[in-house]
């Protein structure tokens, strides 16, 4: 099996397990304040660390090229509160022009 | 209903982004339907498929999916206690415990939060999927970069960045996280920035007590 297959059907078990804990175990076991603040803010972490990877990197090099473009336009999509659908088109739209400019 | 168009709209234009994103990363067409079938949770498929395009490895890529779906416990948590469900129903209730069916849920007048959780949780998992195969298919007959379809998915981690960011405290987090990964992508192998900033939500849980 190969590690694409192994990560798909690892991440598919484990996603599963932590969906099912919520509905099986006693609430009490996630009670903690800290454990309802780190499930509030690691997604938030991480979803701001996969915006920079994605768009301003290239292997492991910084780079500032029509990704970028691309994203600016998403956000200002994003500030006028756009379907998810605008700020996809909106940020692949402006990443091919800047390409055919530049 | 025009709730649920809305909702529609926004899952078939997030489950063809992820389709396209996940083969342009290099997954067989196959593969990501598996993820949209067997995982299901957008943010976590992301996450995997770009990690794994970045070269990271399925360590990282796998832990990175994992962590983003920690907050599906506390969704099954509160529908739980909200549905009180048989337990024979329960199995099938966490495949579909995801951001969507749970705000419906939890919006829904008292008495139907039952119906707007299956609804909601069946039909983005037939949208979901089904626009997966698509953009999944598309991908590979179209040139991505000439249509700028690599820098959608930047834009759509922002998207759903911008559903999460609640108040000051999740914007410093944020900003946080964003300078750990750019300060770590020169000096650490693909993968490992994401799991960094990851960690830099540590001080902000300490503080909060137990």
């Amino acid at each position: 099996m190969s590690e694409t297959w192994a990560a798909v059907l690892v991440l598919a078990a484990g996603a599963y397990l932590l969906k099912l804990a919520g509905w099986l175990l006693p609430a009490a076991v996630f009670e903690s304040r800290r454990v309802r603040r780190g499930a509030l803010l690691l997604p938030v972490a991480l979803l701001a660390a996969l915006v920079v990877v994605q768009t301003f990197t290239d292997g492991r090099a910084l780079v500032l090229d029509a990704r970028a473009a691309g994203l600016a336009a998403g956000a200002v999509a994003v500030a006028l509160r756009a379907p998810f659908l605008v700020l996809v088109g909106v940020a692949a739209a402006t990443a091919a022009l800047v390409r055919t400019l530049t | 209903m025009r709730d649920a168009v809305a909702l529609g709209a926004a899952v078939g234009a997030y489950g063809l982004s992820f389709g396209a994103a996940a083969t342009t990363a290099g997954l067989s067409v196959v593969q990501a339907c598996a993820l949209s079938l067997l995982v299901f949770t957008g943010a976590s498929q992301f996450a995997l498929v770009g990690v794994l395009g970045a070269g990271g490895g399925a360590v990282p890529a796998v832990v990175s999916g994992l962590l983003l779906g920690a907050r599906n416990t506390l969704y099954s948590v509160r529908l739980a206690d909200l549905l009180r469900l048989p337990r024979a129903r329960r199995p099938l209730a966490a495949h579909l415990t995801i951001d969507e069916s749970t705000a419906m849920a939890t919006a829904a007048p008292p008495g139907l939060a039952a119906v707007g959780f299956w609804a909601t949780g069946l039909a983005v998992f037939a949208l979901w999927n089904l626009a997966t195969v698509v953009g999944a298919l598309g991908a590979g007959v179209v040139d991505v970069r000439a249509l700028g379809l690599d820098a959608a998915v930047g834009a759509a981690f922002l998207g759903l960045l911008a559903l999460q960011v609640r108040d000051r405290g999740t914007v410093v987090v944020g900003a946080v996280g964003a300078a750990v990964a750019a300060l770590a992508v020169p000096f650490t192998p693909a993968g490992l920035p994401v799991l960094l900033a990851g960690a830099a939500v540590a001080p902000a849980v300490l503080r909060a007590g137990r």
